[in-house]
């Protein structure tokens, strides 16, 4: 159990730098998720971690040491890969002793280790099978098994989960979250899901293009997303972004106006999320229905604002026969508009 | 090309490499070196010093009519191997693969002259073709023909080339049988239904699926028949009668071993070494690129 | 072997008569084909004498004991005992020295990084195209320099030089998913601990191909024995076979020099037929 501090850390490829400074403290047992879209440099901020990439430019240490320099084996870490990574010639049993073998630990102490993870992972009737006779999920969780024998200071999970099937993704972040806080060890969990990342962080780090756009808790990001990628990744549907202009207490949006509480004026991205729209025959906002999409508990209907371009979103609870053309008005509490710089993305 | 992960540190793999750099380095790349070096020089009367001749023994051999010769003989000679080795192979794929069961039993049987060295081969056919005690010869013999491969120079090229083609066959037939179950069912179907009947669906369908695996076969026969056919030449012929069957590489071994010039059989050598050259990286350029890393 | 297609009801004409004459066509194949091992057994099971005044038998004869005895311990100018010997050592020693010594390469050359690794890799590459009957006088007068002809290193040296197994293996290890290597990193595990516990268990197959391809190879080398040795007792048995032929106008011993030639191919054979399956497999992809 140790803290994760990250500063600064740079990657470079030659010339080309592929994450740009990034800084954060973690929490001894915190458990972080680093999400954002493929290619945004979540997987390599892992790696960097974990020592299987180099460290451009910065520091990063665990329990307070500095781990630049240091081999993966002598971090202290454990990780579990996005395809499992099993050694397929050995059984259970010994893919998850592997580590501890390697330490010369006596083989008692292995094979009691060994028993206590398996447990904990249901893994027991498995133990001497060989991987590929397992299903999916028993291999993540020989995996993660893998992982906790070693009893190491961070855990590093590298898109875990993104091979399974949608259901068991929900069973197992569930597994995975009540299993980490049991152990109480500190974790670093990286995801494109933005889902996985709402319902299994302590804090998240939001990151697109090699920058780590906000890190805060999920209901931070979700209720203060401090750019407009942030805004518009978290949460699902994604927000509506409209152009609007800010005058007078009140933003106009396409023909329409609506009162607002900040002091800001001048030009701005406008987002709003579908779900916090009000339904009332009186709002100032009035939606033309293209099409609708019954979900059961809600029904999301797509159309277009008047006066504006684009889809927009909406989201109304229960079920909702939508026709197309049908003309639905609403409106929306000030707290819930969010103002975006039109260049810079950055909140405002 | 590059894998993502690597260990540190540069000293073990050059340790792990060693091995492969001495054995390469003393048995291969120094050899090949002094060959190309020798091929620029000629012995002298005695054979007591080398006289430095630069590009002197490649332009004897152009225009020696004996090199000549054995070029144009080993020409002959490959082209009938690969055809005599590769058409029968693909007439036994196709029938072969037209069976359910079965097909396994007469393929272990089909590779027994693969594993025949050509060398036994050569021996195997020289006893069934001996002017003395040859089964066939004398079968031939009872015809009105008489067969005497020792004489007549034809009947030397026709049994070295049955002799190397032979082992040959299974081989081809191997890759050929591969090739042919590898074509995908659902595209026979196909063209069945699109009307297509057993001989059509087979030149316009299967011959153009197999053209890969038949340009490897070529290039790789091409090369057995220049390279790996020493031993039937050696056991049946010698080369003779009067070098009518001296093959490229048979003619390094006499000139050099026997006849001791070793200026000129290093020159011969190094020609060699560019034909080869020139067929590998043919090979890999046009038949290889099937290949990703 | 993939399991045969089915063919489809009235698309491929196979049915009875159809089926008879495949089967007839392959058997006729399979006898043709034959015939020389056939021959040569039945010459190595008969009399001298019956071969001499030909037509010689095609059935097989009842000197089985009697010529398979000679040709072993006394042969014609060495046992062939002796000679089998030589080319088992020399097989194999071909085959393991080969596999060794490209493994550690491969693994060299896909793992890591090190100064002159892309020379090092192109001048593999230059060794795949060269036969090894392109060098040999230059080899000769390197291993007589060593003193080594006659002598069991010097048949074994040379054809092991040329880097075919280095390139194969690193193909294949190519084709092994990094995170295993990650893995094993993360867990603690050296690079050579890596190679041990891991790396060569995923290659059973490969060297298990690979090992049949190189035993033939260096079962049937014929051109390099013959140069290198002079005594008679370092014959190996594919060249030895032709030194059993008397020089001049004597009649060669056909019996005896026939059962040498069943006993030179029985090993090879045994092998490719006994791993078959994983020879071919091993054979059409890794030559592709």
């Amino acid at each position: 159990m140790a803290t994760v501090e990250l500063k600064s850390v740079k990657k470079r490829y030659g010339q080309v730098e592929v994450i740009h400074g990034v800084s954060t403290a973690i929490e001894d047992g915190e458990f972080i998720v680093i999400v954002g879209p493929s290619g945004c440099g979540k997987s390599t901020l892992l790696r960097m971690v974990a020592g299987l990439e180099s460290i451009s430019e910065g520091e990063i240490s665990i329990g307070g040491k500095r781990v630049n320099e240091l081999e993966p084996m002598d971090r202290d870490i454990a990780m579990v890969f996005q395809n499992y990574a099993l050694y397929p010639h050995m059984s259970v049993r010994k893919n998850m002793g592997y580590g501890l073998e390697i330490a010369e630990m006596p083989k008692a102490e292995i094979d009691t280790k060994v028993q206590a993870a398996a447990k904990l992972l249901q893994l027991e009737p498995y133990l001497d099978r060989r991987p590929r006779d397992l299903s999916g999920g028993q291999r993540q969780r020989v995996a993660m098994g893998r992982a906790i024998v070693r009893e190491p200071s961070v855990f590093l999970f590298d898109e875990p989960l993104s091979n399974l099937d949608a259901k068991l993704r929900v069973q197992m972040r569930l597994e995975i979250r009540d299993l980490q806080s049991r152990l109480g060890i500190t974790s670093l969990y990286v995801t494109h899901d933005q889902v996985e990342a709402m319902t299994m962080a302590d804090r998240m780090v939001v990151m697109n293009a090699g920058r780590a756009e906000q890190i805060g808790t999920p209901l931070e990001v979700y209720e203060k997303p401090q750019t407009l990628f942030s805004a518009q990744f978290i949460g699902s549907p994604s927000m509506n972004i409209l152009n609007g202009f800010l005058e007078n207490g009140l933003v106009k949006i396409g023909h329409a106006a609506l009162p607002i509480e900040t002091a800001t004026t001048g030009a701005a991205s406008v987002g709003i999320r579908p779900e916090h729209i009000i339904v009332d025959s009186n709002g100032p906002l009035t939606m033309i229905v293209r099409m609708g999409e019954p979900l059961g508990a809600n029904t999301l209907l797509h159309g277009k604002l008047a006066g504006t371009d684009g889809v927009f979103t909406v989201s109304v609870p229960g079920v909702h026969y939508a026709t197309v053309g049908e003309e639905i008005r609403f409106g929306v509490d000030p707290k819930n508009l969010h103002f975006f710089d039109v260049n810079s993305g950055k909140r405002l | 090309m590059e894998k993502r992960v690597t260990f540190r540190g540069w000293l073990l793999p050059l340790l792990l490499i060693g091995p492969q750099i001495i054995i390469s380095g003393v048995f291969f790349f120094y050899p090949a070196g002094q060959a190309i070096w020798q091929s620029l020089f000629i012995p002298d009367p005695f054979g007591l010093s080398m006289q430095y001749v630069g590009l002197g023994n490649f332009e004897y051999l152009l225009s020696d009519p004996y090199y000549r010769r054995s070029f144009l003989t080993t020409g002959i000679f490959s082209t009938l191997v690969t055809l005599v080795s590769m058409l029968p192979a693909l007439f036994l794929a196709v029938v072969a693969d037209r069976l359910i069961k079965g097909a396994g039993v007469y393929r272990t049987l089909l590779i027994w002259p693969y594993a025949v060295a050509p060398a036994i081969a050569g021996v195997l056919w020289l006893f069934m073709f001996n002017s003395r005690v040859g089964v066939v010869s004398w079968y031939l013999g009872n015809l009105g023909y008489d067969w005497n491969h020792v004489l007549n120079g034809g009947e030397a090229m026709g049994l070295v080339v049955v002799a190397s083609a032979w082992g040959r066959i299974s081989y081809n037939f191997l890759f050929f049988l591969a090739a042919l179950q590898a074509v995908p069912k659902s595209i026979i179907e196909a063209a069945a239904i699109d009307g297509a009947r057993f001989w059509r669906r087979f030149w316009t369908i299967v011959v153009p699926l197999l053209s890969p695996t038949t340009f490897f076969l070529l290039v790789v026969n091409i090369v057995y028949a220049f390279f790996e056919t020493f031993g039937v030449i050696h056991t049946i012929t010698a080369g003779g009668p009067q070098q009518t069957t001296t093959i490229l590489v048979y003619k390094v071994f006499s000139d050099g071993f026997v006849g001791q010039d070793l200026g000129s059989s290093a020159a011969q050598s190094v020609v060699l070494l560019v034909v080869v050259g020139a067929l590998t990286v043919f090979q890999f350029k046009f038949v290889e690129r099937r290949v990703h890393y | 072997m993939k399991p045969m297609k089915e063919p489809p009801p009235g698309m491929v004409e196979k049915r009875g008569a159809g089926l008879w004459l495949t089967h007839m066509i392959m058997i006729i194949g399979v006898v043709i084909v034959f015939f020389p091992i056939w021959l040569a057994f039945v010459a190595s099971t008969v009399t001298q004498p019956e071969i001499v005044s030909p037509p010689m038998p095609l059935w097989p004869g009842d000197q089985f004991f009697n010529n398979y005895k000679e040709a072993l311990f006394s042969g014609v100018n060495v046992p062939v005992a002796t000679m089998l010997l030589n080319s088992l050592i020399m097989a194999i020693g071909i085959a393991v020295g080969k596999i060794i010594i490209s493994l550690l390469s491969a693994f060299a050359i896909v793992y890591f990084r090190f100064p002159g690794k892309s020379i090092f890799f192109w001048l593999i590459f230059i060794t795949l195209m060269l036969p090894v009957e392109v060098r040999i006088v230059p080899t000769y007068e390197i291993i007589a320099g060593f003193g080594m002809l006659n002598s069991y290193g010097g048949l074994i040296f040379p054809l092991i030089a040329s880097a075919t197994a280095t390139f194969l293996f690193r193909q294949f290890f190519m084709t092994i998913p990094d995170e295993l290597a990650e893995a094993a990193r993360v867990d603690g595990a050296k690079p050579m601990r890596f190679f041990w516990d891991i790396l060569i268990p995923m290659s059973r197959t490969n060297i298990a191909a690979l090992f049949v391809i190189l035993f033939i190879y260096g079962w049937n080398q014929y051109l390099w024995p013959l140069l290198i040795t002079t005594d008679p007792e370092m014959n190996t048995i594919v060249m030895g076979i032709k030194q059993m032929f008397p020089s001049g106008d004597d009649v060669a011993d056909w019996p005896v020099i026939m059962a040498a030639s069943i006993l030179a191919m029985i090993p090879p054979v045994i092998v490719v037929i006994s791993m078959q399956k994983l020879f071919i497999r091993g054979l059409v992809d890794s030559e592709k």
